[in-house]
């Protein structure tokens, strides 16, 4: 497994970084070693093996249907990094 | 009487019961030692004694009045900077978060604030739990109380350093891969990683959701039970919080273990393991055959992958929970977004608002991890990295079960290493992974683990002993390390600070 | 032109539970911004979801009313985009382990000899909500966070569809079943029905034949919408297949919204270049194991679905089909309605006459909903019963239900004050006739001398005896009696 700088900058858009030239060097030669020592986990055969997604193996956990009081607006826009009287505002989306 | 900061809080409790002490002393002598003395370890983020004397006095009063208290009425405790404190900072070591103050309570926070205990202080951590020195924190590394050029661990380096300095008898930390149980090893004290599903995660803002696990730090056994009990139990708020009834750890510590059968992990004792670590784990062996253990060699043959799954999981599962820091519903918003180059001129200003706001607002670690996540969930390459470690995490979770089987306990060494000098590590990242190779299976398995002070280095560094149970043995898992705990007077030992 | 439309649906209902799909904040429509949150549903670092029990429930239910197998294990996945109306930048979902596969929609046959078969359904599973972006001014868009999390089943059809009507036509069957099944209100106005369509062409030429690009549709928020756009579509990929003859191997599958004043679908901004979802198991929420006795108490609460309800009112109560459409059509309230009213007044037929003609339109002049019809149902059903043992005639029958409507007076008191009945007395009829004959003289001269026909004498007559009785004589009576009694006058 080698990963280009080009891989790299693919991987840091889909991530939404943004990343400086030297990062990009320097995260590229790590990425590549951790990926090279990550390599052993194709040595165990998992043919017949389940994967094992959760910290524990319980099922069936569900809340009841009942409403409870929203947060305030005031509450929920207290950490918006821009806002409005009522929203949270974002650049504008062009659909 | 001896300085109430250097009472347990099993101590303290019955000193306030008794009437000896009150609340407001026992929280005034721990900030009088804080402004003394954190200006070197430097473990709080947040340090708000006004606060802590509020809510001290207000104990107090319920005392005078006769009104019931709850089961740490009195005690001091810190917090990890990742749990969610109604309307205080809750920055996880990142510059993301640094002006995000939660709406809403963590289940922990709640549980610990109706038990009466006074918040001291919010700690330093590697930035969202990733690391295992403090240093990737944006707010400056954490030093270690034994030696202030030396890291103390991590990610809860904070948590450990603050218990370990006597700024507070007890702190909460989490643990991925280690988290609790290496800066616990490396400041000396006593950390435990509860089963996955013991204590609720409602509020720990979330690094790897699958491994997360809140735990207790302390001086002692007694206080890791009786602070484990508090937090313990199921949470309608968190579907993997399991419901299962908490025992009363603290009452049940000095009994001796029905069984003592000890197993010693072979792959724990690999290459890498710091020889004076070695003797001490044997040592402790040693006294345990003394006490009656029967002591046999068992293998846990896919550990050596543990590191490797590991380094596919977490960050996969932290490429997900970390999305949402974006710049848009809360956390930093880069300031300017304009494109820089002709081919970021292409990109919508929505998405450069949030690829600036992403690059300000993480350091180089959570980057690297979100990245190695995207990419091993990635389209074409998810069966061969992320699949693939689930799988081979089954493997080491049958490992443990079959280990079990013939013991009830194993044992081993919590790190391979003393605490390393802060910046010996951090241009390696791959270098610090390995420092947690001891402590990551138990998380993959789910199962509990737990270190206790086991001795010190020549240079008088601290020595962590690591013991792991099957999941929910927490009980047996604390009374068998309290057959070494009683024998030994490793946990008194405090650092010099002067 | 010799092309076959191949249409399949991807459709998104908005579950009717009271709280949020895995958190507690309320449901409700149309709340000003950003009032009606919690801190899962803003994700909040921290927060956990919990899976809502009913949400669960009214899924089932659904896909076991569409005729789809349960899957006995199912599990939550993550599906990871970046999107500021989805604040955690991953949308809780189901991928590869839906809680139901298969099933089918009905296609209702059509007038011009459509329809009438059925449209198979791939999956169904359950996924929450986002929120709603709003473009404002000064290039900023507004993020409003009620709705995120709100529980949405999607159903998923496979290509089966071959008309723009038919799939007008399957939607809304759908959204009738829906409704009678009590898990959405299925408002596409307000969103709680939403409907993708994916649409390309099977051109036949030379033998061969030839598909066009998968397009898909979306802002589709009318049932009309929907068939005009296809309809649209479909002509606009055959001419422009004739001018550059692309198909599906040529292009990746394109997305283009409707838009409904200019009346055609415009291509739209991707989402992202290539969507590289990163599915992965939820691990914050535990799988779902569902059990025979969990699948049969669910089984009880489906009641009587809209297509053997109308086969039930043609069978049962003798309604012809366009009745039994037309009742059931009106939702599950309306169907009972009729099915208590036919059996109080003993007359099916009558029964939905006066429900389709009075009880609809009082209810639409009355802005009322039917469980606020002012007059009970067994006084209308008491009504109804006395026109159809001709106690009343129609006409006096509707005169009562205005009174009913206007006063407080009970049915009896109101028939009573008003002197309501009919005179079905043979000999008291015959007498009236004969007075009318008598007082009208030249009526018989005129039927005798042939002046005038024979009806018209009679409907004469009948006016007068209908006028002398006040309206009273059972006019079907009055009818034979004058036939006998002018029999004997002619020759």
């Amino acid at each position: 497994m080698s990963l280009t700088r080009d891989d790299v900058t693919k991987v840091a858009f889909l991530a939404r970084l943004q990343l400086e030239p030297h990062e990009l060097d320097t995260f590229t030669g790590q990425l590549n070693s951790i990926m090279d020592f990550v390599a052993q986990l194709q040595e165990p055969d998992t043919a017949d093996i389940e994967p094992l997604a959760h910290g524990v193996e319980i099922h069936n956990v569900f809340r009841e249907d009942r409403a409870v009081p929203s947060l305030t607006r005031e509450a929920a826009l207290s950490n918006a990094p821009k806002r409005n009287q009522e929203s949270f505002l974002v650049p504008v989306v062009l659909d | 009487m001896i300085e109430p900061t250097r009472m347990s809080a099993v101590e303290l409790i019955n000193q306030m019961s008794a009437g000896h002490l009150s609340a407001e002393e026992v929280t005034r002598a721990y900030i009088d030692r804080i402004d003394r003395l954190d200006r070197s370890v430097k473990s709080f983020l947040l340090f708000d004694p006004e606060s802590a004397l509020t809510v001290a006095r207000s104990i107090d009063q319920k005392r005078r009045n006769g009104e019931h208290l709850g089961p740490l009425a009195g005690v001091p405790i810190a917090l990890k900077d990742n749990l969610c404190t109604p309307g205080l900072p809750t920055t996880c070591g990142s510059r993301m978060l640094q002006n995000f103050r939660p709406p809403y309570e963590a289940t922990v926070i709640r549980k610990l604030r109706e038990a009466d205990a006074v918040f001291i202080g919010k700690t330093n951590m590697d930035e969202f739990a990733m690391g295992s020195s403090t240093e990737n924190s944006a707010y400056g590394a954490t030093c270690n109380p034994w030696d202030l050029e030396r890291i103390p661990g991590g990610s809860s380096g904070g948590s450990a350093a603050s218990v370990a300095a006597d700024f507070a008898p007890l702190s909460i930390g989490s643990d991925t891969g280690g988290s609790i149980r290496q800066p616990a090893a490396l400041c000396g004290i006593v950390g435990l990683k509860p089963t996955y599903g013991r204590v609720s995660r409602y509020g720990l803002i979330a690094f790897a959701s699958s491994l997360d696990q809140i735990g207790p730090f302390a001086h002692d056994l007694a206080d890791t039970s009786l602070l484990l009990q508090v937090i313990s139990g199921h949470d309608p708020h968190d579907a993997t919080s399991v419901d299962s009834p908490v025992p009363d750890y603290l009452a049940t510590l000095e009994k001796p273990p029905e069984r003592l059968r000890i197993g010693l992990v072979r792959e724990f004792f690999s290459e890498g393991l710091d020889p004076e670590i070695e003797a001490a784990v044997r040592e402790a062996v040693r006294l345990y055959v003394g006490a009656g253990a029967t002591v046999k060699d068992v293998s846990l043959p896919h550990s050596k992958y543990g590191t490797a799954a590991y380094y596919i999981v977490a960050p996969a599962e932290c490429s997900s929970n970390l999305a949402r820091y974006d710049g848009t519903i809360f956390g930093h918003r880069a300031a300017d977004w304009s494109p820089r180059t002709p081919e970021e001129a292409e990109i919508p200003p929505l998405i450069r608002m949030m690829m600036a706001s992403r690059a300000e607002g993480f350091g180089a670690e959570v980057k690297r991890r979100i990245m190695l996540g995207t990419f091993a969930l990635s389209a074409g390459y998810a069966d061969q990295y992320y699949n693939q470690a689930l799988k081979v995490r089954r493997l080491i979770r049958n490992d443990f079960d079959a280990a079990f089987a013939d013991v009830d306990v194993l044992i081993g060494p919590t790190t391979p290493t003393a605490a390393f000098k802060l910046g010996e590590k951090a241009a390696d990242p791959l270098a610090m992974y390995l420092s947690d190779i001891y402590t990551i299976t138990t998380n993959l398995a789910g199962i509990p683990g737990l270190s206790i002070p086991c001795g010190l280095t020549k240079s008088g560094l601290p020595i962590g002993l690591q013991l792991m149970a099957p999941a929910f043995a927490e009980e047996n898992l604390l009374r068998t390390a309290r057959v070494f705990e009683r024998q030994t007077d490793w946990h008194t030992r405090r650092p010099s600070l002067a | 032109m010799d092309y076959t439309i191949i249409i399949g649906l991807e459709i998104h209902v908005q579950l009717q539970t009271e709280s949020k799909m895995f958190s507690a904040s309320g449901t409700a429509f149309g709340l000003p911004p950003n009032t009606q949150t919690d801190p899962v549903s803003l994700g909040l670092p921290g927060t956990l979801p919990v899976m809502n029990r009913k949400a669960f429930d009214l899924a089932l239910k659904t896909a076991m009313a569409l005729g789809a197998t349960i899957s006995r294990f199912t599990k939550w996945d993550r599906k990871n985009y970046y999107y500021p109306d989805l604040p955690k930048n991953y949308q809780i979902s189901q991928y590869d382990l839906p809680f139901s596969l298969g099933g089918s929609l009905d296609i209702p046959a059509q007038k011009e000899g459509s329809g009438g078969g059925q449209c198979r359904l791939t999956r169904v599973h359950l996924e929450e909500d986002t929120g709603k972006l709003t473009h404002g001014v000064g290039g900023w868009s507004e993020v409003d966070l009620n709705r995120a999390g709100i529980p949405l089943l999607e159903i998923v059809s496979e290509p089966d569809i071959r008309n723009a009507a038919d799939a007008r036509a399957c939607l809304e069957e759908l959204r009738l079943t829906l409704i009678y099944l009590g898990v959405s209100d299925c408002e596409m106005q307000e969103g709680s029905l939403r409907c993708d369509a994916n649409v390309n062409l099977h051109i036949q030429k030379d033998g061969k034949t030839i598909a066009t690009p998968i397009v898909e549709i979306k802002n589709l928020n009318s049932f009309r919408s929907v068939e005009r756009a296809l309809e649209y579509e479909a002509e606009r990929q055959y001419a422009k297949w004739q001018k550059d003859g692309l198909t599906i191997k040529d292009a990746f599958k394109e997305t283009r919204g409707w838009s409904d004043p200019e009346g055609i679908t415009k291509p739209q901004r991707q989402k992202e270049t290539a969507a590289d979802y990163r599915y992965f198991p939820e691990p914050d929420l535990v799988p779902v194991v569902v059990d025979d006795a969990w699948l049969d108490r669910v089984r009880a609460t489906i009641g009587e679905l809209p297509g053997p309800r109308r086969k039930r009112f043609e069978t049962e109560f003798g309604l012809t089909p366009y009745d039994a459409n037309v009742l059931v059509e009106q939702g599950q309230d309306v169907a009972d309605y009729f099915e208590t009213l036919a059996k109080t007044a003993g007359d099916a037929k009558l029964a939905s006459n006066w429900i389709q003609q009075d009880v609809m339109r009082i209810l639409s002049e009355r802005k009322l909903k039917l469980a606020e019809f002012p007059i009970k149902i067994e006084v209308l059903g008491d009504l109804l019963r006395r026109v159809h043992i001709k106690a009343l005639s129609t006409h006096q029958g509707r005169e009562v239900l205005a009174k009913l409507l206007e006063s407080d007076e009970s049915l009896e008191q109101i028939i009573e004050a008003g002197g309501y009945g009919v005179i079905s007395d043979r000999n008291a009829l015959s007498k009236v006739i004969e007075e009318m004959i008598a007082a009208n003289p030249k009526a018989m001269e005129d039927l005798k001398g042939g002046k005038k026909k024979p009806d018209a004498v009679k409907g004469f007559l009948r006016g007068q005896v209908m006028k002398a009785t006040g309206g009273k004589a059972d006019p079907s009576l009055v009818g034979d009696l004058l036939d006998e009694r002018l029999a004997n006058v002619q020759d």
